[in-house]
């Protein structure tokens, strides 16, 4: 191990081991690396193109190939490739995010008070959750959309409702595990809230299992985010966004095949980058699973 | 008979399961906005012919009030009319779910084929050229959205060398692409489980003694290995399913597949909501009797697991 200070491993935290072996995984870090870059181009869009590039028609370039002034090239409107991509990029990974965070808010709540309570508590919440899980999530998310109509809030709606019930069952192990240990009988005993003991001694040391599922689940979220655009349920065109960009392009991509290379590319490169935070995060919590 | 008996019970738990499902279905359909009635006959309908449009489709009446007609009509296997083109919904059903089916059987059989020798072969050959190769398709497949992939392998297979058929349905030939490209992700998922699950097996202190015996490597991977090794892939196959059903709106909408998935997108599309409750409730029996299946499945190859408790 690599570490600067010799001391021995029992002084560390936790969360210190788990950093070092986060850092050790090459692959991990790649991931860290390429999600950084993706971040950073998504962020300074402005800088890099601008927003009336997203929109503008160049009749005259439409399907030039990548080149100096269209980097990525343009589509049969002459729009430029890599504003599009940049600014769907921008509404691709924040509803991504906002989905996530709003399923995990929810699914913490349920979850929590299930596995922290026990009993009816339990019992009731968890028959929601195993009905929800009935529904295979895709479809859930479908039938919400009709109900709630087009729109890109409303599919971000959509898709955290069809991922409560995951995370309600991450939640409600993790909390289930700890609930009996030691260290929470002491917090009870000192006459903590639960409140408190939820968000001061639970939260922390169940937080593992939840973060590392939390980051596999929004690689596969950023795919079904852009697999609903491309199917017409999410962002309408013009307005950009990775699955609708390939979605409109379709007709187009035998002719222009950079047409859907590079938004397939960039949404491969996130998703992967994301995976790989994933996989290490799950190895540094838990070594035994490493192979 | 624990067999029969286990089975029957829990068929009879999904029972409740559907009831609840509809019910919040229900609840969440009927909180679409807009005037349904007023839609669907334009903007120079009368009143009054609203009023007998919303009458006809029992929109006038209370929402539990539906909700137990609807349910007494499903009792008897009446799931009602679609509301954009009056047809049954379940004869829509009945005739596109043989497409869906199929193509899900296909996808998770090509997934299963594929995928779980890849991952058994991963494990035994751990560090190997075979184990880094099919680790790295593994994570790509899993990065790559499934409409990209089978957007890009038609216009390159279909449209451009002309080695099969772009869409619709007809020779078996049609299917190879759909088949493909719906269990891509489902391979990736097999291939990654049985690896983990194989090479936790292997470390036992049983899979050494079986060695120790002198039993053939063959018999040990085989016998001793792949058995208990394979469990967790078998739960696995249950929860594909459901995921294969879903991917299945992407892959029929790409080559045209008149099947479950293009009927509840159009369905989804233009706010049917007839055709899109009975779809979803259609889908969640059969991915319940699936799931029981792998349950039994799971108890026939593991007799440590006791269907009785």
């Amino acid at each position: 191990m690599a570490r600067k200070h010799k001391k021995p491993l029992s002084e560390y935290s936790t969360g210190q081991l788990v950093m070092f072996r986060f850092r050790k995984n090459k692959l991990a870090m790649f991931g860290v690396f390429l999600l950084a870059l993706v971040f950073l181009a998504v962020l300074l869009a402005p800088v890099l193109s601008s927003y009336e590039a997203v929109t503008k028609m160049h009749i005259r370039d439409k399907f030039s190939a990548p080149n100096a002034t269209y980097i990525f090239g343009t589509d049969e409107f002459g729009r430029d490739l890599f504003a599009r991509i940049l600014y769907g990029g921008r509404i691709s990974l924040l509803c991504s995010f906002a989905i996530i965070g709003i399923a995990f808010v929810i699914g913490a709540l349920i979850g929590g008070a299930a596995g922290y309570f026990g009993g009816k508590v339990d019992t009731i919440l968890m028959r929601i959750v195993d009905m929800l899980m009935a529904v295979p999530s895709a479809l859930l998310a479908m039938a919400i959309i009709t109900a709630l109509g087009n729109g890109i809030w409303k599919l971000v709606v959509a898709l955290a409702i069809s991922q409560v019930a995951r995370f309600a069952r991450i939640v409600r192990s993790s909390v289930l595990t700890l609930r009996n240990v030691e260290y929470i009988e002491a917090a009870k005993c000192y006459g903590c809230s639960s409140l408190r003991i939820i968000l001061k001694h639970i939260l922390p040391n169940g937080i593992g299992p939840i973060i590392v599922s939390a980051t596999l689940c929004l690689g596969q979220t950023i795919l079904s985010i852009s697999s609903m655009g491309y199917l017409g349920l999410g962002v309408a065109s013009p307005t950009p966004e990775w699955g609708t960009i390939i979605s409109e392009n379709k007709i187009n991509i035998q002719a222009y095949p950079y047409l859907g290379i590079i938004p397939g590319i960039c949404i491969c490169l996130t998703v992967m980058a994301v995976n790989f935070i994933g996989d290490g995060l799950r190895d540094a919590f838990d070594p035994r699973t490493k192979n | 008979m624990t067999w029969f008996k286990y089975a029957g019970k829990r068929l009879l738990m999904l029972i409740p399961v559907i009831i609840c499902v509809t019910f919040v279905l229900f609840l969440i359909l009927s909180a679409a906005p807009g005037d349904i009635a007023r839609n669907l006959l334009g903007d120079d309908a009368t009143e009054e012919q609203i009023a007998a449009k919303k009458a006809e489709m029992g929109l006038d009446q209370p929402l539990l009030t539906r909700y137990v007609n609807y349910m007494a009509g499903v009792c008897r296997l009446d799931f009602g009319t679609s509301w954009t083109n009056n047809e049954e919904v379940l004869d829509r059903f009945a005739a596109r779910l043989p497409n869906t089916l199929l193509l899900s059987t296909l996808a998770m059989t090509f997934a299963i084929a594929v995928g779980v020798p890849l991952g058994i072969g991963s494990a035994i050959k751990q560090y190997s050229l075979l184990d880094y190769g099919s680790s790295f398709v593994a994570m790509l497949l899993f990065s790559l959205p499934a409409f990209w992939l089978g957007t890009m392998c038609q216009v390159l297979f279909c449209v451009s060398l002309r080695w099969l058929p772009t869409s619709g349905l007809g020779t078996p030939a049609h299917w190879v692409l759909p088949t493909i490209i719906l269990g891509a992700n489902t391979m990736a998922t097999m291939i990654r489980m049985s690896r983990t699950s194989m090479l936790d097996v292997i470390r036992q202190d049983y899979i050494r003694t079986a060695r120790a015996k002198g039993a053939s490597e063959r018999v040990v991977i085989r016998h001793h290995a792949m058995r208990n090794g394979l469990i967790p892939v078998v739960t696995q196959i249950g929860v594909s399913f459901a995921g294969t059903i879903g991917g299945a709106v992407v892959t029929e909408n790409i080559f045209a597949i008149p099947g479950i998935g293009t009927l509840l997108l159009n369905a989804v599309k233009s706010r049917d909501v007839p055709v899109v409750l009975g779809t979803v409730i259609f889908v969640t029996i059969i991915v319940g009797v699936i799931n029981l299946l792998v349950d039994l499945l799971c108890a026939k190859i593991d007799p440590r697991i006791n269907l009785a408790s």
